[in-house]
């Protein structure tokens, strides 16, 4: 074996056991490699910013159609008669959730600026305690910025124990703001089972909190 | 190519020989010599081996889909199989052909167009090769796990990959990472390269196109493979650890994964074709005897359609459901990128205008490129009309567009680009016969494959299914037909390979074809071990 | 001129071409489907105009190109000119394709704004893909139902032959009104779908938890086919659309029938409550059921498909002593897989059937029989 090669071998080697990789002679090479890894790590790291970034975006456009899953703040306004708004309420459970869940109003008509409360039942038939989250969509999306929800089950985790069931409301109002030709628009929940992720603390409240039945039919 | 490279001060030692060897540098034998080599050639010729085994391996796989799929019916694979060929043979293309035979081409042709020794960082040229045959060792024997292997196409949408895919899921994103990872070395390997290491002289409006396509793909590459990496983790936490990017009942969404994955994925596809037009821009001058028609406008149309590549992913997904303003600027973007993509055809077209054309087996492939591309370009034109892409959307017509770019396009430069530099890479002629009944049979048997595609794609056939309705079954067969006879016409190619690597034919000299200029052509043929240890002088 | 004269070859040469375009009439095998709507009469009108666009720009490019290979070819004896740059022609080459992509974008976006109308519809039906089939609910009747693949496997398998609409027929298409505004919501319960038919040139994702909306006013009567158009993974093939576009008249008759058959149904469904099946009914119905429901994916012999779809020979679920966990799976699914709810999609009966069915084939001998009233005591947690 001739130097030249063992000399190669153990370059080689030194690359494998991650030793700079840029020789030493070449210091021009480093630094251009380091920016370069800067742009990757950068982009990489861009890559996940595009999740907030999208959300964002979404909030701004409404492309998702998903609403704030915060609550707004009532501010009184006045309410645009001049036009009614229907809403269409369609609910859905996801695969594996055993909840009955229905709408109590299928459809409201309000004017923009007015608040209207619906109200959704659920019953758990399954033999077991479910947290379950709601999760809304609203067609087409651009409405979505536009309804203000001050009250609404989907903002949180709702607990229910084997059988129990119950009414959840829903509270909103339109912003008068609204494009003029939207005269309508569907919103959609749909439940998903979450039990498996909860935190254990909420399973153990669930399970400790006494079995009440406030469904109002 | 402007630019002026008449006079060159190569490395006396590196001229008059006809040998492999020159005299004060030894080449280790056997196979240790592959597995530690840091020098750039031989880097090269093992990437363009690796790009060539996973063309065949991944060309296996499209002939499985072309069986199956010869008529309506299920007779010789398994839906849950065939879902799987259709995944890892678009894996197998896109990440272990065609960009690896890029990778391998800049390894062997960058340094000696910009009068270097080498690559600027040997070892780690080593390292981003052999990590691929381990990636696709660990993509290849996903296959083998129980339940398959990724059957969500090479798009792996979520949910479909993430909730609802196989055990198999991890090993893909293992492998992808590794893909990611070595791409990007080779891409910072190549920026630093044309950075730091060209002769003096050699500005960078005068280097050869091939060159400065890689330098814009490189940076393509930075830019868009971490993303990929970073939308694979993804994958990888929401299956495995219980994050929700893309479920809604985390509050994720799935349309968010492809907004993530077309933002590297449309990028990608201009990192496979932005070296096709650079080895296409060599060529087409060389046997038209005539200098590349508008040199700087062929730079600057490189240059914007790179960038407007990160503006346009979206133009993947007007289906989604996006509000109509997104729809309207993605499509009037989408339009505006086949400005610059014409100036490159309008500029080949005229450098041939009043040149002296020659068809040599280069060339052959050259024209077939510049016609076929140009078909898929204007295919490709169609479905950036969001209103029509509703109706074209997933559907044999896009497979027909993305093969026209992606076969006759990038793989035939890449055929192009061998059959131009092999003489200079063994110092012999290839066997011009075969290469004849190479393009010859491939040319014909790519459009009888291809282009009925169009066709079932406006009928009304979706992509990706097993089995389809009785109205596009006649097709089909021809299609299947062309994809068998494209498939075997390969084999050809192979053994011209296999004769040129055993140094039959005839010795040619130095610069190979009467036309070519450059400083690969003004160094020995076969190129010597080493080239420009004392980097040559370009005026 | 020499070369108008080569373009002009070049056209004539591509006539045939042309004519088989234009007799490219409603069924086309290589064309796009003008379509049965105002919208999908549009769309197909943009892209024969986008297709002689892009046909003129390839002759006229490929005959310069072609004219130059024969003419300035260097074995007719061509000298090459030594020119490599021409400013006006670059800039002409620039600005032209931008004028003839103004010419496109024009008519594609006034076509993408008539799509997008938000006017009131006369009709909504909520669609909701599920691997692998279609569910249709029409939100202003009480009708809904569930659409797969009325072709018989063994077609598929290639043991009988295959009828004329094959892979493009359903058990039950979802019905429409002519000259109507209907809007599609859509949705999905699993993997994303898309609900594609190209007659009405709807297309739209069916995403997991959103809801996505389209709209049709169908000008004709008639049978519309279409297809799933995302990959959704095994059955992805196997999931048609099929739309029939009645007379409003003829419309409102159906869906009046729909209802008092929903409604025989469940009466039905009460009545079969109180009855108890034998041994033998339940076997027999829950083999058939098992055989056009469960099957696919469990394969008949019920041994699943390694890694992709458990067994149900053998399993915990399906030999365990709480028959409640099977019910539980068949009633409600199985989240994060293509175990889906069957609540709707079989009666309580067929549903009791095939429990009993999967409790006591291959091998599965639990002895085991359970009757409509056992799912309906779960399924309303009684």
């Amino acid at each position: 074996m001739s130097d030249k090669q063992m000399q190669t071998e153990e370059q080689t080697s030194k690359a494998i056991e991650g030793q700079p990789k840029s020789s030493a002679s070449e210091p021009k090479h480093g630094k251009t490699v380091a920016k370069l890894l800067f742009v990757v790590v950068g982009m990489f790291g861009f890559g996940f910013a595009l999740v907030p970034l999208y959300e964002v975006f979404c909030e701004i456009t409404g492309i998702n159609g998903k609403t704030n899953d915060e609550a707004a703040v009532y501010v009184p306004i006045d309410v645009d008669t001049s036009r009614t708004i229907t809403v269409d309420f369609i609910t859905r459970t996801n695969t594996g959730m055993p909840w009955e869940f229905e709408a109590q109003t299928k459809r409201v008509e309000v004017n923009p600026g007015e608040m209207a409360q619906v109200s959704f039942y659920v019953k758990n038939p399954a033999s077991r305690d479910i947290i379950a989250q709601a999760i809304p969509s609203v067609t087409p999306g651009t409405a979505a910025l536009y309804v203000n929800k001050t009250e609404c089950f989907c903002f949180k985790h709702q607990p229910l124990k084997a059988g129990d069931e119950a009414v959840m409301p829903m509270t909103f109002y339109i912003d008068p703001q609204l494009p003029d030709n939207i005269s309508f628009f569907t919103l959609q929940y749909t439940l998903y089972d979450i039990t498996a992720n909860a935190d254990a603390s909420e399973v153990v409240a669930m399970s400790n909190a006494p079995n009440i039945i406030n469904a109002n039919n | 190519m402007s630019t002026a490279t008449d006079t060159v001060n190569t490395n006396p030692d590196s001229h008059g020989h006809d040998s492999h060897d020159d005299h004060h540098h030894h080449i280790p034998k056997g196979l240790m010599r592959w597995v530690l080599t840091t020098n750039h050639k031989d880097i090269g010729t093992l990437y363009l081996w690796f790009a060539f085994i996973m063309f065949l391996v991944g060309g296996a796989m499209a002939m499985v889909i072309r069986a199956e799929l010869f008529q309506p019916g299920l007779q010789i694979v398994e839906p849950n199989f065939f879902n799987q060929m259709t995944t890892v043979h678009g894996l197998i293309m896109v990440f272990g052909a065609v960009m690896p035979a890029f990778t391998g081409l800049a390894n062997w042709l960058i340094p000696m167009m910009i009068g270097a020794p080498d690559m600027a960082l040997p070892r780690m040229n080593n390292w981003s090769f052999w990590i691929l045959p381990f990636a696709f060792l660990i993509l290849l024997s996903s296959l083998f796990v129980e339940g398959g292997g990724p059957a969500f196409g090479w798009t792996f949408y979520a949910p479909l990959s993430t909730t609802y895919s196989g055990d198999s899921t991890a090993l893909f994103v293992f492998s992808v990472h590794i893909m990611g990872i070595s791409s990007i070395m080779g891409a910072i390997n190549v920026i630093v390269t044309i950075f730091n290491m060209r002769a003096p002289g050699m500005t960078y409006m005068k280097m050869p196109l091939f060159v400065w396509t890689w330098l814009i793909t490189a940076f393509l590459l930075i830019a868009v493979m971490p993303v990929l990496a970073g939308v694979v983790t993804m994958v990888l936490t929401d299956k495995y650890f219980g994050t929700s990017f893309f479920d809604a009942a985390g509050g994720g969404d799935p349309v968010l994964f492809q907004h993530i994955f077309w933002f590297f994925g449309h990028p990608e596809v201009y990192i496979m074709i932005l070296p096709a037009f650079g080895i296409i821009s060599q060529i087409v001058p060389t046997f038209s005897r005539k200098k590349l028609f508008g040199y700087a406008s062929m730079v600057y149309a490189t240059a914007s359609i790179a960038l407007l590549s990160f503006i346009v992913w979206a133009h993947h997904m007007f289906t989604t459901g996006m509000p109509v303003f997104a729809e309207m600027f993605f499509m009037i973007a989408t339009m505006i990128i086949a400005v610059p993509t014409g100036v490159k055809v309008f500029n080949w077209v005229a450098t041939m205008w009043r040149g002296s054309i020659s068809f040599e087996i280069p060339m052959l492939f050259a024209i077939a490129f510049i016609i076929l591309f140009t078909i898929g370009g204007l295919s490709g034109l169609m479905l950036a009309i969001t209103p029509v892409d509703f109706q074209y959307h997933d559907t044999y017509f896009v497979v027909a567009h993305f093969h026209y770019v992606l076969v006759t396009g990038a793989v035939f430069s890449i055929m192009a680009a061998v059959y131009y530099w092999l003489p200079k890479w063994t110092g012999r002629m290839f066997d011009i016969t075969l290469a004849k009944w190479h393009f010859w049979c491939s040319l014909i048997s790519v459009n009888v494959l291809f282009f009925p595609m169009h066709f079932v794609g406006l009928a009304g056939m979706p992509r990706r299914i097993p089995d389809y309705a009785l109205q596009f079954a006649d097709f089909n067969k021809w299609i299947s037909v062309g994809g068998f006879a494209f498939g075997l016409s390969q084999l050809i190619f192979l053994a011209l390979v296999i004769k040129a690597c055993r140094k039959k034919g005839e010795k040619v000299s130095s610069q190979v074809w009467e036309g070519a200029e450059g400083l690969e052509w003004e160094i020995p043929s076969p190129a010597p071990y080493h080239t420009f240890d004392t980097p040559p002088t370009v005026k | 001129m020499k070369f108008l004269q080569t373009a002009f070859g070049a056209l004539l040469l591509s006539t045939p071409i042309m004519s088989l375009a234009q007799s490219a009439s409603e069924r086309s095998n290589i064309n796009l489907r003008p379509g049965v709507t105002d919208i999908s009469q549009q769309v197909f009108g943009l892209h024969m105009m986008m297709f002689w666009i892009c046909v003129a720009i390839a002759v006229i490019v490929f005959g310069v190109m072609f004219y130059a290979m024969i003419k300035h070819r260097k074995s007719a004896g061509a000298k090459p000119a030594n020119f490599h740059e021409n400013v006006k022609v670059e800039i002409a080459w620039t600005v032209v394709p931008f004028l003839i992509l103004i010419a496109m974008a024009v008519p594609a976006a006034s076509t993408l704004l008539d799509m997008e109308d938000v006017s009131k519809p006369d009709l909504t039906v909520l669609v909701t893909g599920s691997q692998w089939k279609w569910h249709y609910k029409y939100m202003d009747n009480d009708v809904e139902f569930f659409s797969t693949l009325a072709t018989q496997p063994e077609q598929i398998r290639n043991k009988f032959t295959k009828s004329e609409n094959y892979l493009l027929e359903v058990d039950r298409p979802l019905v429409i009104p002519t000259g109507k505004k209907v809007r599609f919501l859509i949705t999905s319960d699993d993997v994303i779908h898309s609900w594609w038919v190209p007659d009405f040139a709807v297309k739209k994702d069916a995403n997991p938890g959103f809801i996505n909306e389209a709209w049709t006013n169908v000008n004709e009567p008639g049978v519309y086919r279409g297809q799933c158009a995302e990959l959704c993974g095994k059955d992805h093939g196997f999931m048609p659309v099929v739309v029939i576009a009645m007379e409003p008249e003829e419309y409102e008759a159906w869906i009046v029938e729909q209802e008092a058959i929903a409604q025989r149904a469940r009466e039905e469904e009460q009545r079969l409550l109180a009855m108890n099946m034998s041994m033998e009914e339940l076997m027999t119905t829950g083999k058939q059921v098992y055989d056009s429901v469960c099957a696919a994916c469990h394969m008949p012999n019920g041994e699943g498909l390694a890694g992709v779809f458990p067994a149900i020979k053998g399993s915990a679920i399906a030999t365990g002593d709480d028959l409640n966990p099977h019910i539980d799976i068949i009633v409600y699914g199985k989240a994060g897989t293509a175990m889906q709810s069957f609540a709707k999609q079989l009666t309580m009966s067929e549903i009791a059937a095939v429990i009993t069915y999967q409790r006591n084939a291959w091998g599965n001998n639990t002895g085991d029989m359970v009757q409509a009233k056992d799912i309906n005591a779960v399924m309303n947690g009684e």
